[in-house]
């Protein structure tokens, strides 16, 4: 917890342990719930196939859940973006996740066929499981990353996570220890494109494990409700409101943008924390990463903390009235003014903009 | 009678800290160092078990000589026993050498008084890893119940507790034996305030201070560096953008003037944030 204090990794020429070296491929762990796969999985085995060819080894996808689950599906999805081979361990007991059960079937497939990377998703879930296993494995596990890459020399994954709520990136490695975990946050990664001419090989493992020896039971599952459902993280465009709208009222002016153009609302944490809107909508180190294609940060400064969350974003257009604030420094278009002119004559403008598209389209 | 341990961490308040524009190091010089946030939730939903059902609450924590300041703060707030894990031999350490002292602790603590239960927080806000809790509760074999928003109910007799645990796409109840360790959401309840009488007995208390051996612990190859298998190879500044954000500037500075030139740029220059605009305006 203290990695901070510690020192380098100094450099001296490494050498793997030759115990380790038969720890070969990259593993993604792929999630699902209710018969859909998280996409963290998809994103992770672009990544793991752009960091395989680096080492030229395999990827391999581990899907695990109840037979009948849509399994098969899962793994035939996992080649098209990216695996070559899917692990695969089916049994009743592996239906709803449960701590136990999952960790000692990763573990149990780690043991038998040693990869010398395992990635998961950030989740709830992959959080959950990837500390497990990792302790039981007594590896290296690096959280929430947001960047990966190869010592191909020392085959060593660098996993780079930021580091003082955003204000550093640390870059973290498992040497003499197999396999390198870690997870990835959701969104950081870009989407790999499906290609259904992939194919692959699958390997099943059963799980050695009987009902009685589970402590934990499932007693209901609550699904969130889907109306008033927000979905930040996979927007395609986002109006995001700051402090530098000054009041809770003026926020109003957002959600008119936002009307206009079919977007999801965002905001930096201090407008969280007054209670302007719910924190759900909060982007940045502290709450979600998104990548849409326009994001638009009104009376927002740019502080590192917001900007992790968000400078994956195709375009950013910033509005604001301090000419140095930071947020112009990555941002791909600028307006510096008071953004309670500014917001209805944008939302003015791209009202007229759409709707005289919509109407040459109704009439071509 | 029921037994918890509270797992906290002294972290620097980050909503205060500062990088050094030129050396890109830590600035910790007069950041106030606080009970991580979370570990909060973890303290108060302790603190409600034992109200409901007569207890003893354990607090704990791994860190340097004046994380004693925020063992002190728990035990304001009801804490009834407080216990600094501290020593140089734990420097340096990762989650992994973490899990193992707090672990190693906790098992000289139940030859006290057996634990029903330990609670973390979800995370701590300096390292983010939510790592810790796992790691304890798999090195002494506790029922791991991560992320959890709400303890339903606790059975002290039949050794059970029922709890949601947030999920991806839900809530799950999910139902276990004692002893199991509990790591506490965010928002799932509320900090009481410290009480007169718990304040003073706060400062009277003795908080007990363990080294490595008294937190049981032989093998040094298992704590602080040695037994970290992770390494922080480099701490860095992102790297800024060396491309600018082009200022819409037009004559009159007029916003609808603005607003337009904006579009027209935007639109000719990213053809595809209009294909996306008519798409997503529909």
């Amino acid at each position: 917890m203290s990695e901070e204090t510690k020192k380098p990794a100094g450099k001296k020429k490494f050498e793997l342990d030759p115990r380790l070296a038969e720890y070969r491929g990259i593993w993604v762990f792929i999630e699902h719930e209710r018969g859909t796969v998280h996409t963290v999985s998809w994103e992770l085995l672009g990544e793991a196939r752009k960091l395989a060819d680096k080492l030229g080894v395999q990827v391999a996808g581990v899907v695990m859940g109840a037979p009948g689950e849509d399994t098969r599906r899962f793994c035939q999805e996992a080649f098209y973006h990216g695996a070559d081979h899917c692990y695969l361990m089916e049994d009743l007991l592996l239906k709803d996740y449960r701590n136990q059960p999952y960790t000692k079937g990763m573990t149990d497939l780690v043991n038998a066929y040693k990869p010398e990377i395992l990635l998961l998703g950030a989740t709830t879930l992959g959080r959950d499981l990837a500390g497990s296993v990792a302790t039981t494995l007594l590896t290296g596990l690096t959280a929430d990353c947001t960047e990966l890459n190869i010592d191909v020399e020392i085959r060593s994954l660098l996993a780079t996570r930021p580091t003082f709520g955003g204000s550093l990136l640390c870059t973290i490695q498992t040497l003499n220890y197999r396999p390198q975990m870690a997870t990835i946050r959701p969104r950081v990664m870009a989407m790999p494109k499906r290609d259904t001419s992939r194919s692959g090989g699958i390997t099943e493992h059963k799980l050695s494990m009987i009902e009685t020896d589970i402590i934990t039971k499932v007693l209901e599952f609550i699904p969130d409700e889907n109306t008033n459902k927000v979905n930040l993280e996979y927007a395609d465009i986002i109006v995001s409101g700051g402090k530098g709208l000054k009041k809770q009222e003026n926020f109003q002016l957002i959600w008119d943008l936002a009307k206009v153009l079919g977007a999801e609302i965002g905001a930096t944490r201090p407008v969280v924390q007054s209670g302007w809107v719910e924190a759900v909508r909060q982007v940045g180190q502290t709450g979600k990463t998104v990548r849409p294609k326009l994001y638009i940060a009104v009376g927002i400064s740019g502080a590192i903390q917001h900007r992790v969350g968000m400078d994956a974003s195709d375009v950013i257009i910033a509005i604001n009235s301090d000419p140095n604030a930071p947020i112009f420094d990555f941002a791909t278009y600028g307006i510096v003014g008071n953004a309670m002119t500014i917001l209805p004559a944008l939302t003015e403008a791209f009202r007229k903009e759409l709707s005289a598209r919509n109407a040459e389209a109704v009439a071509a | 009678m029921i037994h918890i341990v509270v797992c906290i961490k002294q972290v620097p308040d980050s909503a205060q800290i500062r990088v050094h524009p030129v050396t890109n190091t830590i600035m910790r010089q007069g950041v106030p160092a606080i009970i991580n946030p979370y570990d909060l939730y973890a303290l108060e939903e302790a603190l409600r078990i034992k109200d409901k059902f007569g207890g003893f609450v354990t607090v704990i924590t791994m860190g340097p000589p004046q994380a004693e300041n925020a063992l002190r703060k728990a035990l304001s707030f009801g804490a009834d026993d407080a216990i600094l894990v501290t020593d140089r031999a734990f420097a340096g350490a990762d989650t992994l050498a973490t899990s193992f002292a707090l672990a190693s602790a906790i098992r000289q603590i139940e030859k006290g008084m057996p634990v029903d239960l330990v609670f973390c927080g979800k995370q701590t806000i300096d390292g983010d890893t939510a790592q810790v809790g796992p790691g304890i509760a798999k090195r002494l074999n506790l029922e791991l119940l991560t992320y959890i928003s709400s303890i339903v109910s606790v059975n002290t007799e039949k050794k059970e507790i029922v709890v949601q645990r947030r999920s991806e796409g839900g809530v799950q109840v999910l139902k276990t034996r004692l002893p199991s360790l509990v790591t506490m959401l965010e928002g799932s309840n509320e900090m009481r305030f410290a009480t007169m009488p718990n304040m003073i007995r706060a400062a009277r208390t003795t908080v007990k201070r363990w080294d490595r051996v008294a937190a049981g612990i032989e093998d040094i190859s298992k704590i602080g560096l040695k037994g970290s298998p992770t390494v922080v190879s480099k701490v860095f500044a992102p790297s800024p953008k060396t491309v600018k954000a082009e200022i819409i500037q037009t004559n009159s500075g007029e916003a609808d003037e603005m607003a337009a030139t904006l579009l027209m740029k935007m639109f000719t220059k990213f053809p595809h944030v209009r294909e996306q605009l008519e798409k997503s305006a529909a």
